[in-house]
C-alpha cells in the first residue's frame, strides 16, 4: 500500500482547516500540507452558518484572536482572489428596555474599545435617527468595523487558494484512524489511504472529539445548531447586521435582498446521521422576533429553513492549542457557533504553532487540558440554552456509542 | 376518535378520504385549493362555468361527475380544510398554514397525496411572457375558463400535449401546432406494450391525436431545437423538423410539457426514503404495494409515482385500506388484490408511456450558455457549468445549489431541479443518481412571516 508523506496533515476541510493550509503555505511555500475532508470542503458548520464577522460581543479573551482574523478578512481578496460577498456592514448589539441587557450592551462596547476597536453606544433616539426601521431596542453598541460574508462561498475559495499555493486538498477522504509512534503520525482514510505526517491538526468540528479520543484526550462537545431561515427577497434597506442581546434573533440582509435570520434556542444536531433538524416552533418564534424588531417586514415570506452541526463546549469557548498528550498534535474545534469570524485568525495562529512552536496571539483560555483538570465552569447562557436532549449527547460515554452506530451504518 | 390526515384533495386524497369516512373515521383532508379535485378534476372558480363535456370530453366529464359525486356523498364526514398549505412535517406533527394562520395536526396515520407538477426543460426563450407550462395552460382553462393565448403552440414530450391541445381546440382556441419532440417510431414501438397494460387509456390518447388531425391541427413528431422567439413576449416558435429542416410557426403563446415530476418535498420532510427511478429519472418515495412509506406514513397518487388520474384514485383507495388495516380494522383481501393488480398495470402503462415520450434531457448538452436555468435566482446554464468546472467544484446537487444559488429561490427548485440535475450529470459525466437529489427544506412553499404573530395571538 502506498503511503503519502507530508509535513502537516489536517483532519477537517472546514474553514479552520483550509485557512490553516493556506496560512502555512503563505508562510512557508515548501511546507507540505495535506487536508483530509470526509465530504466536501466547507460543507458543514463552515458553510451553513449565518455569516457573522462581528468582533464585538465576544469574550474579551478572544478579542486579540478576533482582531487578527479581522485584519485578514479585510484583505480577503488579496488572500483568496475573491471577495465572497464580504461587506463591512457594521454590527449592532441591541438591548431591549431591560437593565441587564443594557448593561451588557454597554459592557460590550467598552470591552471592544479596550482592544482598540471603535464602538459607539447609541440610545433609542440615535437608533431611530440612523435606522428608523428598527424597533423595540433602547440601547445598542455599534461596531462599524464588523462585517458579514457569504459562508457558502468562503471555505471553497480558501481551499482553492490553498491548493493554488501547493497544499493538497482531498475531498471524500474520511479519516478512520490515526496514531502517533516513532515521532510521526500514521493516518488512515476509508479509501485505504495511509498518510505519514510529522504534525497533525485536528480541526474536525463536531467530529473532533473522536480524533482527540484516538490520542487519549477529550472535550465534552455538544453538537447543535441554531434555527436559521431566509426570507424571500425584499428591496434592499437593511445595512447593518443586528443581534439582540438576549440572543432571541440575529438578522441581516444579503446583497440579493433576502433577510437571513438565526434564532434561539439552538437545537441538537446529529453528526452520525448527518442531520440538523429545525423545530418549526423555533422558526415561528424567530419570525415573530424579527417582525417585532423590523415591522417593515410585514408581508415578507419565509422561504427556507436550515441549521447546522456545530460543536459547542460548556464554557462557550473553543479548544485551540497543543494536545495534552501527544507532541505534534494540535487542536482547534468547539467554536460554539461563533467560529466563522475567527477562521483566518485560527489559521494564522496554527501556522505559527506548526512552524515556530509558539504564537504571539494569546490562547490561555483555550487549552484542551482544561476539561481533564476540571477547571471548566458551565457558561450561564449554555445552561439556559441547551435542552436535556442536547446535553445527554455530551455525556462522556456517548462518544463510544456514537462510534458504534457509525460502524453499523458503514 | 383516531385521527387520520390526508394532504392533497386530488383523486388519490379524495378516494382515501371517502374510504376512511365510510369506515367511521373523520379524516382531515388538507388542500391548498379552494375546492377539491386536484389538478385533473379541478373545479372551476366561480363564476366560471365551462361546459364540462366540451372541455373534458364525454368520458372525462363522466369521470369528473363520478369522482365529485362520490366525494360529495361523504363530504359531511370529512374534515376538509381548503386553502391550507401543509408546509412541513416534524416528528409526526403536520404544520399547516391558512394564509397567516398556523395550525398543527398530530395524526395517527398520515397520507401524502401531494400530486405532481410539470417537469420543465429550459429552451431559449422559455421565460418570455406567453410561455406556459402545459399544466399551467390546463389550470387556466379549467379554473378560469381562460386561454393562454389566441394562437397557441403545444410543444414538448408528453402524451398530455394532445389532451391539452384538444381541450384548447374544443374551447375555440386556435392550436397552431403540436410539436412532439419524440419520434413517431418510438411511440409505435411502445404500442404493443401500451395496448396490453392500458387499452382504454391508449384508445383515448389515440383518439385525441385523430381528432386534432381531423381538425387540421399540424402534428409534428421528432422535433428538435425548440426556440421561443419574441422581443417582449412570445411571437413564434422555431425548431428543426424530423427531416432536418428549420421551421418557424407564428403564435402568441406556447405551452411546454415535458412530463410530470412528483411533489416529494413533504414525504422527504416526513421521513420517507426516496429512491432513484431510472425510467422516470426521478426520486420517488419508497413504498410497499399499498403505499406504506414509514411508521404511520403513506403515499399515493402522482406524488408517489406518476400514474395518471385512475392510478391516483386506486392508489388512494389502497392507501386508505392500508391505514385502516394498520389501525386494526379488517380489510377485504379480495378487493385489495384486485386494486393492486390494476394499479400495477396502470403504473406499468405509465412506465411504457414515459419511455415512448422520453424526456429530452440530453438537449441540455447543446442549450446555449445564456439560457436561464433557475428563474427565481436568475442562474444561467453557463453559470452552473462554470461553477462545476472550478477547482473543487461541486459534484453533488445540494452543493451546487449552495454555491450557485440555482434552485435556492422561491420555487425551491420545483421548476429548475430536474434540468439542473441533468445538466450536472452531463457536465460531470456522472450518472444522474450520483448527482443526488435536492433535500427537502421547510417550508414546502413560502409562508408569510406574519404567521408567527398570528400564532402568538392565538396561543392561550
Amino acid at each position: 500500500m502506498s503511503v503519502t508523506r507530508t509535513g502537516t496533515a489536517i483532519i477537517g476541510g472546514g474553514l479552520m482547516g483550509c485557512w490553516t493550509a493556506l496560512m502555512l503555505r503563505r508562510r512557508d511555500p515548501d511546507h507540505p500540507v495535506l487536508v483530509l475532508e470526509k465530504g466536501a470542503v466547507g460543507a458543514q458548520a463552515s458553510g451553513v452558518n449565518y455569516g457573522n464577522l462581528r468582533i464585538q460581543g465576544r469574550h474579551p479573551g478572544q478579542l486579540p484572536l478576533a482582531i487578527r482574523a479581522a485584519e485578514i478578512w479585510e484583505r480577503l481578496r488579496d488572500h483568496v482572489g475573491e471577495d465572497c460577498e464580504f461587506d463591512a456592514t457594521g454590527h449592532l448589539y441591541a438591548a431591549r428596555d431591560d437593565a441587564q441587557e443594557i448593561a451588557k450592551a454597554e459592557k460590550t462596547a467598552k470591552e471592544a474599545a479596550a482592544h482598540g476597536m471603535t464602538t459607539e453606544v447609541l440610545d433609542a433616539a440615535a437608533l431611530a435617527a440612523r435606522w428608523p426601521w428598527l424597533k423595540g431596542f433602547s440601547v445598542a453598541s455599534w461596531s462599524a468595523r464588523d462585517a458579514v460574508a457569504n459562508p457558502r462561498l468562503v471555505t471553497p475559495a480558501v481551499a482553492r487558494a490553498a491548493r493554488a499555493r501547493g497544499a493538497e486538498i482531498r475531498e471524500g477522504a474520511r479519516v478512520i484512524a490515526a496514531a502517533h509512534s516513532g515521532g510521526a503520525f500514521r493516518i488512515e482514510t476509508d479509501g485505504g489511504g495511509i498518510i505519514a505526517a510529522d504534525q497533525l491538526v485536528n480541526v474536525a468540528g463536531a467530529w473532533a472529539p473522536e480524533v482527540a479520543g484516538w490520542f487519549g484526550e477529550t472535550a465534552p462537545v455538544v453538537p447543535a445548531g441554531p434555527p436559521q431561515f431566509v426570507t424571500d427577497a425584499v428591496p434592499y434597506f437593511m445595512r447593518p447586521s443586528v443581534q439582540a442581546v438576549d440572543g432571541s434573533v440575529i438578522f441581516r440582509q444579503t446583497p440579493q435582498g433576502q433577510i437571513v435570520v438565526a434564532g434561539y434556542p439552538r437545537g441538537s444536531s446529529d453528526p452520525v446521521a448527518n442531520r440538523a433538524p429545525v423545530d418549526p416552533r423555533r422558526t415561528l418564534a424567530a419570525m415573530g422576533h424579527l417582525l417585532r424588531a423590523v415591522p417593515r417586514l410585514h408581508g415578507a415570506t419565509l422561504l427556507r429553513v436550515w441549521s447546522g452541526i456545530e460543536a459547542y463546549l460548556p464554557d462557550m469557548l473553543p479548544v485551540i492549542g497543543p494536545s495534552g498528550t501527544t507532541p505534534g498534535l494540535w487542536h482547534a474545534f468547539g467554536f460554539c457557533g461563533h467560529g466563522f469570524q475567527l477562521g483566518p485568525g485560527v489559521g494564522a495562529v496554527l501556522a505559527d504553532l506548526l512552524l515556530d512552536g509558539r504564537t504571539a496571539t494569546p490562547l490561555d483560555l483555550f487549552p484542551i487540558t482544561r476539561f481533564a483538570t476540571g477547571q471548566v465552569t458551565e457558561a450561564e447562557h449554555f445552561r439556559r440554552e441547551f435542552d436535556s436532549r442536547s446535553l445527554a449527547q455530551a455525556r462522556p460515554d456517548s462518544a463510544g456509542s456514537a462510534a458504534d452506530r457509525s460502524g453499523q451504518e458503514a | 376518535m383516531t385521527s387520520v390526515a390526508i394532504v392533497g384533495a386530488g383523486p388519490a386524497g379524495m378516494a382515501a378520504a371517502a374510504l376512511l369516512a365510510e369506515h367511521g373515521l373523520r379524516p382531515v383532508l388538507v388542500d391548498e385549493a379552494e375546492r377539491p379535485g386536484g389538478q385533473v378534476w379541478r373545479q372551476p372558480g366561480a363564476p366560471v362555468t365551462p361546459d364540462k363535456k366540451r372541455l373534458l370530453g364525454r368520458a372525462g366529464a363522466a369521470d369528473f361527475t363520478r369522482v365529485h359525486a362520490a366525494f360529495a356523498a361523504v363530504a359531511g364526514r370529512v374534515d376538509h380544510r381548503p386553502r391550507h398549505l401543509a408546509w412541513t412535517v416534524q416528528d409526526g406533527e403536520v404544520f399547516l398554514a391558512e394564509g397567516a394562520r398556523i395550525t398543527t395536526l398530530r395524526p395517527a396515520a398520515l397520507l401524502l397525496a401531494t400530486g405532481a407538477t410539470d417537469r420543465l426543460l429550459p429552451v431559449p426563450g422559455w421565460t418570455l411572457p406567453g410561455v406556459f407550462s402545459l399544466g399551467g395552460a390546463q389550470v387556466l382553462l379549467k379554473d378560469q375558463g381562460a386561454a393562454i393565448g389566441r394562437r397557441v403552440v403545444f410543444a414538448g414530450a408528453s402524451p398530455l400535449l394532445y389532451l391539452a391541445a384538444l381541450q384548447y381546440h374544443t374551447m375555440g382556441v386556435e392550436v397552431a401546432a403540436v410539436l412532439d419532440t419524440t419520434r413517431f417510431a418510438a411511440k409505435l414501438r411502445a404500442l404493443p406494450g401500451l395496448a396490453r397494460s392500458g387499452t382504454r387509456i391508449l384508445a383515448r390518447g389515440l383518439s385525441y391525436m385523430a381528432r386534432l388531425r381531423a381538425a387540421g391541427v399540424p402534428i409534428l413528431h421528432g422535433v428538435t431545437g425548440l426556440v421561443v422567439e419574441g422581443e417582449t413576449r412570445a411571437e413564434a416558435i422555431r425548431f428543426t423538423n424530423h427531416g432536418g429542416a428549420e421551421r418557424r410557426i407564428a403564435c402568441d403563446a406556447v405551452a411546454l410539457g415535458f412530463g410530470l415530476r412528483p411533489e416529494t418535498q413533504l414525504s422527504d420532510l416526513a421521513g420517507a426514503t426516496l429512491r432513484f427511478d431510472p425510467t422516470f429519472r426521478q426520486w420517488l418515495p419508497a413504498t410497499d404495494a399499498d403505499g406504506r412509506c414509514g411508521p404511520g406514513l403513506y403515499a399515493a397518487g402522482d406524488g408517489c409515482a406518476i400514474g395518471g388520474a385512475e392510478a391516483a384514485e386506486l392508489s388512494g383507495r389502497l392507501a386508505g385500506w392500508a391505514m385502516l388495516a394498520d389501525l386494526g380494522r379488517t380489510v377485504p383481501a379480495e378487493e385489495l388484490r384486485a386494486l393492486r393488480l390494476r394499479l400495477t398495470r396502470l403504473r406499468a402503462f405509465q412506465r411504457d408511456l414515459t419511455r415512448a415520450f422520453a424526456w429530452p434531457g440530453h438537449w441540455l448538452r447543446t442549450t446555449p450558455e445564456e439560457t436561464l436555468l433557475c428563474r427565481c435566482e436568475a442562474v444561467t446554464l453557463g453559470a452552473l457549468r462554470a461553477a462545476l468546472a472550478k477547482p473543487l467544484g461541486p459534484r453533488e446537487i445540494n452543493r451546487a445549489k449552495a454555491l450557485t444559488r440555482c434552485g435556492m429561490g422561491r420555487c425551491q427548485a420545483r421548476f429548475c431541479g430536474s434540468a439542473m440535475a441533468e445538466a450536472m450529470s452531463q457536465a460531470l459525466d456522472r450518472p444522474l443518481d450520483e448527482v443526488g437529489r435536492l433535500r427537502g427544506q421547510a417550508p414546502v412553499k413560502p409562508i408569510p412571516l406574519d404567521a408567527a404573530l398570528a400564532q402568538e395571538a392565538a396561543a392561550p
